[in-house]
């Protein structure tokens, strides 16, 4: 059963492409796409100033490294034109006297326009933006102190020192890269395993292999071993890359990383053979494996973090074996912590993958009548 | 001990008896036929007495265990070649064998030499490293049989096995046939076509699920009420027509260029069918009265029932 699995595999060399180059082209890919830093935000100045302190302060936004001026603007109206089209994602708005405002001691404004279509994007430009400017009140503030009153000496404020840690430069890869691990070894496997059992009913040959003695507990392992060992090499040859291509650090033990894969990918192929047996077409099992992987996707953690979620949705998560590897493969790979901390989730993964099995193992039994 | 016996074996599909009460038994060692118009109810008793299916109602023994009961050690007992071609396309001759071996536990120490017998006895030795895929019609046939014989099965079920077959593979197919009954092989063979049901040492004849007849083929041909009239006329197709307005209570079939006439009395009928054809200018080259062959019995039979149904 075992050998023949992998003849049917390694005969198609189609299927050998989809399960080795595929991986690694979509970990290439989502290691540089999928990132939440926002860098180099097309900017757009509209300075009706023109002063001396509007363009320290554009300068100050230049040199901070996120914003990159794409072109100044004389008018609300190409304003406008340039937010519509998205040619600049940021336009900041210097009115006339911001400097002489400023020299009178009062409060100058500076006008961010942000282009809020993509909300998250906009709340961390946004931020930036706060930091750069109370920065520059702040120097402006001393500068000032300091020419009026000579050796006076401004008031100790509460200089804030945040440290990341795990991910010291807060770099959206580092955690990003072992889910793709995670998400790209479930599609794989479940749409492997997920077509086995249908295709067998399609091509007729389900019905001569139930009037064989086999047991289901054989024809499930030789459904899901070959599989089993396909993921494995997936989810090395993904590590491999995120290591050594991505510089994604991996702190923790990588045996324990292969124990959660092992019963990550029990839980997958569970859920893959279940959905198997269940379809009738390979359609239906097409329809229902991504039925399941969207979801399970989204109610991760992967994107989203699972904290903001509506509590009963929250609840909905716990059902979720991705939820589980994500936290473990993160932790392993950026926190170094070990089983001690890991095992609830590890559990977790186990009675998940040992009920999907029983559950497809049980369904096959009778598939005929 | 009977190879196979059922008791008032049924199955419903929804509100649609697929198989009716049906009770009948097989020796060891026959050759048994099993023999209805397409969706007669043929594959699912062919399901239900390989344990694929359980019946809905009844009981049945195969090879004295109970399909339901004892449904795993059946198993070992039999092999079974499905209409459809139930081996993988995309693995050679070989490696579909020794599959088959694997999973049937055959022995490591005998398996080389049991497959190079059975591709020998099936004429696929030269196919050996062919892709079953790529194998003729007869060809994949000869192959799901060699795999169900991996095993040394002691009833071997076929289900309308040589469906599509060209006729020289269908004689080969059926010399291997022959080959296993010596060897003291039951087998159950289910066939729409009648010449093949006609070389079985028994038949059961099947219709909407229901046994109505059983029997050898010289009994079953027994089962004919009156007699066949043959014509043989310018225009077969027309004449039959024609016939069947003219003449209601005669069951006309029509087989090429000959038409067969069931009736009770065979000689106001050859005079009435005599007039009929004259009268729409159809020559007759030729009537006489034959004996039955196993389609005049099977369509005669098969018009009683449909009589008897529409009176129920």
């Amino acid at each position: 059963m075992l050998v023949k699995e992998f003849i049917h595999i390694f005969r198609d060399p189609k299927m050998k492409a989809v399960i080795f180059l595929v991986p690694v082209i979509q970990s290439m890919i989502f290691g540089y796409a999928v990132t939440t830093d926002v860098k180099h935000v097309a900017t757009a100045v509209f300075d009706l100033d023109n002063s001396q302190a509007s363009r320290e302060l554009v300068a100050r936004f230049v040199r901070s490294g996120y914003f990159d001026v794409v072109a100044r603007v004389q008018n609300e109206g190409q304003v406008r034109v340039l937010l519509d089209r998205g040619r600049a994602r940021a336009v900041l708005r210097f009115n006339q006297g911001f400097e002489r405002e400023m020299l009178a001691g009062r409060t100058a404004r500076l006008q961010v326009l942000l282009d809020g279509a993509d909300s998250n994007s906009a709340g961390i430009v946004l931020e930036y933006s706060a930091r750069i400017a109370a920065e520059f009140s702040r120097t402006v503030l001393i500068e000032r102190s300091a020419r009026l009153a000579g050796a006076f000496r401004p008031p100790g404020g509460v200089d804030l020192q945040a440290r990341a840690w795990f991910n010291e430069n807060l770099e959206s890869r580092n955690f990003y890269v072992p889910g793709v691990i995670a998400i790209l070894v479930m599609l794989i496997t479940l749409m492997l395993t997920s077509m086995a059992v249908v295709r067998e009913k399609e091509v007729g040959t389900m019905e001569q292999i139930l009037v064989t003695p086999i047991t289901p507990g054989e024809f499930i392992a030789g459904k899901t071993l070959p599989f089993a060992l396909i993921g494995f090499v997936d989810v090395i040859v993904i590590t491999a890359i995120a290591v050594f291509w991505f510089e994604v650090p991996i702190r923790g033990n990588l045996l324990l990383l292969f124990l959660a894969t092992a019963l990550y990918l029990m839980t997958t192929l569970g859920i893959g053979l279940f959905i198997s047996t269940i379809s009738q077409t390979q359609q239906q099992a097409m329809m229902s494996t991504f039925f399941f992987y969207m979801p399970a996707i989204l109610l991760s953690g992967f994107i989203f973090p699972i904290a903001n979620m509506p509590e009963s949705i929250q609840w909905l998560t716990y059902l979720n074996p991705l939820r589980y590897f994500l936290i473990v493969i993160r932790g392993i790979f950026l926190k170094g912590i070990g089983i001690s901390v890991l095992w609830p989730q590890l559990l977790a993964l186990a009675v998940m993958g040992l009920l999907t099995l029983r559950a497809a193992a049980g369904r096959f039994h009778k598939t005929m009548a | 001990m009977d190879a196979i016996r059922t008791e008032n074996l049924t199955r419903r599909f929804g509100n649609t008896v697929a198989v009716d009460r049906l009770s009948f038994s097989v020796a060891e060692g026959e050759l048994f036929g099993l023999v209805g118009p397409d969706g007669a109810g043929k594959t699912t008793t062919m399901r239900l007495l390989t344990a694929i299916m359980d019946p809905t109602s009844g009981d049945a023994w195969v090879a004295g265990c109970h399909t339901v009961r004892e449904e795993a050690a059946i198993k070992d007992s039999i092999g079974y070649v499905s209409q459809r071609f139930g081996l993988y396309q995309d693995l050679t001759v070989s490696e579909n064998m020794n599959f088959y071996a694997d999973i049937y536990g055959v022995p490591r120490r005998d398996r080389t030499e049991k497959i190079d017998r059975l591709l020998a006895f099936s004429n696929l030795a030269p196919f050996k490293q062919r892709l079953a895929g790529n194998l003729s019609g007869g060809m994949k046939q000869k192959l799901g049989l060699a795999c169900a014989l991996i095993h040394t099965p002691k009833v071997l079920f076929l289900d309308e096995p040589t469906n599509g077959v060209d006729p020289v593979s269908r004689r080969d197919f059926w010399r291997i046939l022959y080959q296993l009954v010596r060897e003291r092989v039951t087998i159950f063979i289910s066939t729409a076509y009648l010449d093949e049901a006609e070389r079985c040492t028994r038949l059961a004849l099947l219709h909407r699920g229901r046994l109505l007849a059983l029997g050898t083929p010289g009994e079953v041909k027994q089962l004919m009420r009156g007699a066949i009239l043959e014509l043989r006329t310018s225009d077969a197709r027309r004449a039959a027509v024609l016939l069947r307005k003219e003449l209601p209570d005669c069951t006309v079939g029509l087989y090429g260029d000959r038409i067969h006439m069931v009736t009770s009395e065979p000689d106001a009928t050859k005079a009435s069918a005599t007039a009929v054809l004259q009268g729409a200018a159809i020559a007759i080259t030729v009537v006489r009265q034959v004996p039955p062959t196993l389609d005049d019995v099977f369509v005669s039979v098969l018009a009683q029932a449909e009589v008897g149904a529409r009176h129920e």
